[in-house]
């Protein structure tokens, strides 16, 4: 089982398109999936069409008092599932804080379910905390959606180096471009140059077409509604480069 | 591997009661219906042994091929499924030529050494329907099944409706089905796919079994109660012989000689209830029979043990011992063939053609002995003739004195179980518990001398084929001295054995079991 983390600092990078995007695309390829949706907007379970409500909210699944399998529901799409939201996932930090070993967390919570996935995608709220942090260490790879401008090449730095403080086991990091204006200069010479230049960019890259905004309105991931659209193949293209790359 | 549970099962259009479509019309307001799947043929293989251990342990194995890759579908009594990628498959299969997977590892212990059979076979015309709340979210599937049955006899089954929850939509799809059942005004479990089937076909499962389960009354007349026994036994062996000649596994040979076994005896114990000259006339050719299957058995039984002996090797390898193996499959094939010629043979079909029209052809007068008294009569002369010659053997007593007795044990366990609907049941049990225990002992005891035996009868032949290196013929002393150990094993726990069932406990049990025949 591989964890993948959706993550960034900064809000409205398109995580959420991208999490449910290549849940979705994984669950195609025959891979059992499993998303949680860790985000209290939970716009990933709007988007599945699953009313945002764990039984006991968050605090019941953190501390464990609450299997976590019975929270679980099914999608409309066969070998995906997924862990909703919760609004009481605005308070995880406390709950964490007042676990024992509170970064370890989510990496034991989700230890049990290794034998029913093949992958779960974690779709993290923005932010830097302690959930963010518990999320870091459970997650095999991390996925960063990147506004292709110079101060979020910045802020994947100061991720970079934060990971590479942490003691034993560090995710993998891959950033790719997300929400690329072809109509900016900067976008289009940011986005063609870094990925020769950095290993830790990925070459497929997501552009901002109104395809993927459609999404809150079908409710459905875009490869699902428009499967030939440029939006899907775009989507398609990074999941081959992450399933190459971290599976 | 993929658990699930249906929580409805109906059917729907069948003469007399209400359509499909009313039915699902019940869903509104509350659910609607998405657009349904493109309709999918699957082709459906229902899978047994021939004496039905799946569904007797409550297992429903199918075959499923069609659109989506081939796998084995395994329900159980609770409803849970299991299932496995199959790839292609033929019947019959033994266990270990299934594919491993999670159906394998509950299918195979149950069915042991037997092949699956395909049992029934059917089309389904299969079409998925979404069931949307109202966030048009799917929270359920609803699976019509059109099945056309076409093995053992064509058929149509009146269509199916199941209801399967979408995880986490549990309480929701128990409504939905709940809505299905009132409109479909029933709620009566459908049993089994495979038991519809065979009941369209004019067919049941469990038809067979090697058990003698004729009901006699006490009242019956002797002669009534042993024709009813021997036709039974008449249709045991012939069920058997097609699955004998197709060497489909190993059991079908095995069932066939115990029902020529207990022909004899049922022959040699009470054949003086019939006419006189029938049992005189058909002795010989049951003893035919039997001799006729004895080579092939043998060879089976080694065959079987096989793994298990080489396993225990101490001194010799495995490998050392294969040249062996090598001589008793050769042996096999030759020896089968003898038996495939005997089973076509005319001497055979004249043979059970003429005892099945002499046995229903039987005039059974209305007076005469009842079953009750014969059984009585005869099972105490049977239990006094084991106790006599058992009492007779002493520590230096020859083996044939032992094989002897273990045949009169043989007739008495035979007459305990043709006569077994007029005793007791607790007494028969009883008693038959008793018996068992000195039975087991004789049989290891004699298994294992005819084992010397045949050993040195292979190695002679193996060395004069020139197949034995050294290391083998060292190999095959070192199994002979195993054998020989646990022939003696047994020898030295009869003395044990006999004390036990000659004891005045198990005597009181059989004089108990005795006494309640036709009570």
């Amino acid at each position: 089982m591989k964890i993948l983390a959706t993550y960034n600092i900064k809000g409205g990078v398109g995580k959420t398109a991208t999490a449910v995007n290549l849940s979705y695309l994984a669950a195609q390829d025959g891979l059992r999936v499993l998303l949680w949706d860790l985000d209290p907007q939970a716009a990933a379970s709007y988007l599945f069409r699953i009313r945002p409500r764990v039984k006991g909210g968050g605090k019941a699944l953190i501390k464990g008092s609450r299997e976590i399998d019975d929270s679980i529901k099914g999608t409309d799409f066969a070998d995906l599932d997924l862990l909703p939201a919760d609004f009481t996932y605005r308070n995880l930090d406390l709950v964490l804080g007042a676990t024992k070993k509170p970064t370890r967390r989510i990496a034991r919570l989700l230890a049990p379910l290794s034998g029913e996935y093949d992958v779960i995608f974690l779709d993290c709220p923005p932010g830097i905390s302690l959930l963010s942090e518990s999320v870091l260490q459970a997650a095999d790879s991390l996925l960063i959606p990147l506004i292709p401008t110079v101060l979020s090449l910045r802020t994947l730095d100061q991720l970079t180096d934060f990971i590479s403080s942490f003691d034993g086991q560090r995710p993998q990091v891959l950033a790719f471009f997300s929400m690329i204006d072809r109509r900016k200069t900067l976008h289009r010479e940011i986005a063609e140059r870094l990925p020769t230049e950095r290993d830790d960019v990925a070459a497929a890259a997501i552009p901002s077409l109104s395809q993927i905004e459609r999404m809150s309105v079908e409710r459905a991931p875009v490869a699902a509604f428009a499967p030939n659209s440029r939006a899907a193949q775009a989507y398609q293209a990074l999941w081959a480069e992450v399933r190459s790359r971290m599976l | 591997m993929q658990t699930f549970s249906h929580v409805l099962d109906l059917a729907v259009g069948a003469p007399g009661q209400p359509r499909e479509e009313d039915v699902l019309a019940a869903l509104a307001p509350r659910f609607t219906l998405g657009a349904a799947s493109r309709s999918r043929t699957v082709r459906r293989t229902w899978l047994d042994t021939f004496d039905w251990r799946l569904h007797r342990a409550g297992l429903t194995l199918e075959y499923l091929t069609g659109p989506r890759p081939a796998q084995l579908v395994l329900a159980t009594a609770s409803g849970d499924r299991l299932s496995q990628a199959a790839g292609r498959l033929t019947w019959p299969v033994l266990a270990p030529d299934l594919p491993p997977g999670p159906v394998t590892a509950v299918v195979g212990p149950v069915i042991g050494i037997r092949a699956l059979l395909a049992v029934a076979r059917a089309t389904s015309a299969v079409q998925d329907l979404r069931v949307l709340n109202a966030d048009t979210k799917t929270i359920a599937w609803i699976r019509a099944d059109r099945t056309t049955v076409s093995h053992p006899a064509e058929a149509l089954l009146p269509p199916r409706l199941q209801v399967t929850p979408v995880r986490g939509y549990q309480t929701q799809a128990q409504r939905i089905g709940e809505l299905l059942a009132e409109a479909a005004g029933l709620n009566g479990d459908l049993g089994r796919p495979l038991d519809a089937a065979l009941a369209a076909a004019g067919q049941r499962a469990e038809a067979y079994s090697n058990k003698i389960n004729v009901r006699l009354s006490p009242d019956m007349t002797a002669r009534a109660a042993l024709r009813a026994v021997l036709l039974q036994l008449l249709d045991t062996l012939e069920a058997n012989v097609p699955g004998t000649l197709r060497d489909i596994d190993t059991e079908f040979l095995h069932d066939l000689r115990v029902a020529v076994r207990r022909t004899r005896s049922a022959l040699k114990l009470a054949g003086d209830v019939l006419p006189a000259s029938v049992a005189a006339r058909f002795r010989p050719e049951f003893k035919w029979l039997g001799d006729l299957t004895t080579p092939t058995r043998d060879l089976d039984v080694y065959l079987l043990n096989y793994d298990e002996m080489a396993d225990a090797l101490v001194s010799a390898t495995p490998a050392e011992l294969e040249p062996f193996h090598a001589h008793l499959a050769r042996r096999r094939v030759i020896e089968q063939r003898v038996l495939a010629r005997g089973l076509r043979s005319a001497r055979f079909s004249r043979l059970t053609g003429e005892w099945r029209s002499i046995l229903t052809g039987l005039s059974v007068p209305r007076t005469g002995e009842r079953t009750a008294e014969l059984a009585a009569r005869r099972l105490r002369r049977a239990h006094r003739r084991v106790l006599r010659q058992g009492r007779a053997i002493s520590a230096d007593s020859p083996a044939e004195q032992l094989h002897d007795l273990r045949k009169r044990c043989k007739e008495l366990r035979y007459l305990l179980e043709i006569f077994a609907s007029v005793f007791d049941p607790q007494a028969y049990q009883r008693a038959l518990k008793d018996l068992k225990g000195l039975q087991d002992c004789l049989g290891e005891f004699q298994d294992h001398q005819v084992q010397q035996e045949e050993l040195r009868e292979f190695a002679a032949q193996m060395m004069a084929d020139r197949e034995m290196p050294a290391t083998a013929l060292l190999a095959m002393g070192e199994l002979a001295g195993g054998i020989g150990r646990a022939q003696r094993r047994a020898r030295d726990e009869f003395a044990e054995r006999f004390g036990e069932f000659a004891s005045p406990a198990s005597d009181q049990r059989f004089q108990d079991l005795i006494e309640s025949a036709g009570r």
